[in-house]
């Protein structure tokens, strides 16, 4: 059973869609497990602000809420701010999410992490040290619906 | 456009509860409440008299005697009986059992249950429509053979087996035979013997009977043992006080469903096939599982590619239609439905199903409306997925 939260998130997506001149992609999870998280963003070089954020989501209805409240949630924020991101802040702005579902807020986290990553490669700058992956997310990590 | 009314399309998972049924259920449930059991006073004498007046209905609807027909509280235990019961007492004769890969559970974890115990079981692929090959059945069998488990329709993409030949297979090797007809009682009219059945597992709520209770068909001469062990109850082969009020509500639901099988299979079959034609007809990139033909009148089961069935079902949730998939997200693994894997679908394809079961209140209007709304909920979800169209900017 979802909340009313999760419930009004997925009836009505925000920010879904995709962002033509972005200049930061990632997408994770694989179509074998069901899941797949595209996000678009748009980062202000010199601020380092997200200034537009964009997803698009195969998936439950976790998985669509989930991408909805976390591009919300870095909307105008500093790529710092969103690498601080965690998946418990997500479920938590969704009024939580069933155990078996938890996964996709995993999956909403790693989205992020993977756009800002690939921000910095097209820098031409090693984007481990920062956000402490390299993007390519694309096993069933912690898709465990037990 | 749909006036807040619902449509429930999930006829296969369970079925509304007739209203003449609830009647004589109900004294079952208030003053006549005596333990079959208690013979030597009225009470239960009544009792009795209600639990074997409901025995004659099931044969009847079946073409069985009633000595044949025992009761259980699902279908799920009917097929356990069948399958470990039967195996455990006749495990002398031999220790092979031959199933399909796309049973249900209540058939397919029994067996897993005998293979630890020692059993060794067979589980044949159907080929891309669903369908078991008796050729392959005979095949299969040896000199270890027990049993035979064939569903005789699938619950998810209703395809029907040929259960007549396999029967004739089996009768002729002298071996068990044991069907899940659990999904076929309300639309295709049943007699065990031209079947060649040995055991036959059903379940009431699934023909507007009630939740709880089921019976085993067991052929005279068949010795399926016992899984509940206890009292005396159905002549000391199933342990347990009846449940009388889903007893009687079983009898008179089959009696009603065993009578109107064929015209309500003739109504839903023009219901359905409606169905499928306006939805392959009107959303790009489907497919229909299951058989073209040999399907149950009430089912349809269809892929969408590039979306996940979850999100279409709460979709269509809040448009007022229940459905169901066998998406990942709905079977509570990490895997699609063992189903729609076993037809040889992709994961990708298998996580994008969902299952419309018609029944007897379903109007045309209904099937109308549904494909408005799965015409504009594809689209929706379609817009969202990362998958349709590529994406790629």
């Amino acid at each position: 059973m979802y909340s009313e939260k999760v419930m009004e998130h997925f009836a009505s997506p925000r920010n879904m869609g995709e962002i033509a001149d972005a200049n930061a992609i990632g997408q994770v999870g694989n179509v074998k497990c069901g899941d797949i998280m595209k996000i678009y963003m748009k980062i202000n070089d010199d601020t380092k602000v997200i200034e537009d954020v964009k997803f698009k989501t195969f998936g439950c209805g976790a998985a669509i809420a989930t991408s909805s409240m976390a591009t919300e949630l870095v909307m105008g924020k500093t790529i710092d701010e969103a690498l601080a991101l965690t998946n418990f802040a997500v479920a938590d702005a969704l009024d939580g999410l069933p155990p078996a579902k938890m996964h996709c807020s995993n999956l909403a986290q790693e989205a992020i992490q993977s756009a800002i990553a690939d921000y910095y490669k097209r820098k031409g700058i090693d984007p481990v040290g920062i956000v402490g992956c390299s993007g390519d997310c694309h096993e069933c990590h912690g898709n465990s619906h037990e | 456009m749909n006036d807040g009314r619902r449509i429930y399309l999930d006829h296969a998972a369970t079925s509304p509860l007739k209203s003449e049924v609830l009647d004589v259920m109900m004294p079952y449930l208030t003053e006549n409440f005596g333990n079959p059991s208690a013979e030597f006073y009225k009470e239960g004498r009544d009792a009795k008299i209600a639990v074997e007046t409901a025995r004659e209905h099931v044969a009847q609807a079946i073409g069985a005697s009633v000595k044949e027909i025992y009761f259980t509280a699902s279908g799920t235990e009917s097929d356990n009986w069948a399958i470990c019961g039967f195996a455990r007492l006749n495990k002398h004769k031999g220790n092979h059992i031959i199933t399909c890969s796309i049973e249900h559970h209540a058939v397919l974890h029994p067996c897993q249950q005998l293979e630890k115990e020692g059993f060794s079981v067979t589980y044949l692929k159907p080929d891309k429509f669903g369908r078991v090959s008796p050729n392959d059945i005979a095949a299969a069998i040896n000199e270890q053979t027990i049993l035979i488990s064939i569903m005789f329709a699938n619950n998810e993409i209703g395809t029907i087996q040929p259960i007549a030949e396999i029967g004739a297979i089996a009768r002729a090797r002298n071996i068990a035979f044991h069907t899940d007809a659990v999904q076929a009682i309300d639309t295709i009219p049943i007699d065990v013997d031209k079947l060649g059945v040995d055991t036959l597992s059903l379940s009431a709520h699934k023909f507007g009977g009630p939740k709880g209770v089921g019976a085993l068909y067991i052929r005279s001469g068949t010795n399926a043992g016992s899984i509940m062990f206890g009292g005396a109850q159905e002549r000391g082969r199933r342990a347990g006080t009846e449940n009388v009020a889903g007893i009687v509500g079983l009898g008179a639901a089959i009696e009603i469903a065993a009578e109107n099988a064929a015209t309500k299979a003739d109504k839903l079959k023009i219901l359905r096939d409606k169905l499928i034609d306006r939805v392959l007809a009107e959303i790009p990139e489907v497919i229909l599982n299951g058989h073209p033909t040999e399907r149950l009148a009430g089912n349809t089961n269809f892929c969408f590619r590039y979306i996940e069935g979850e999100g279409l079902l709460l979709m269509l949730d809040m448009k007022g239609i229940a459905a169901s998939s066998g998406s990942a997200c709905t079977s509570g693994s990490l895997d699609p439905s063992h189903v729609l894997l076993g037809i040889g679908l992709e994961h990708e394809i298998a996580h994008g199903s969902l299952r419309l079961s018609l029944g007897e209140e379903t109007t045309p209007q209904d099937i109308d409306y549904t494909v408005e709304v799965l015409k504009e909920t594809v689209e929706r979800l379609r817009l969202m997925s990362p998958l349709y169209n590529k994406g790629e900017i």
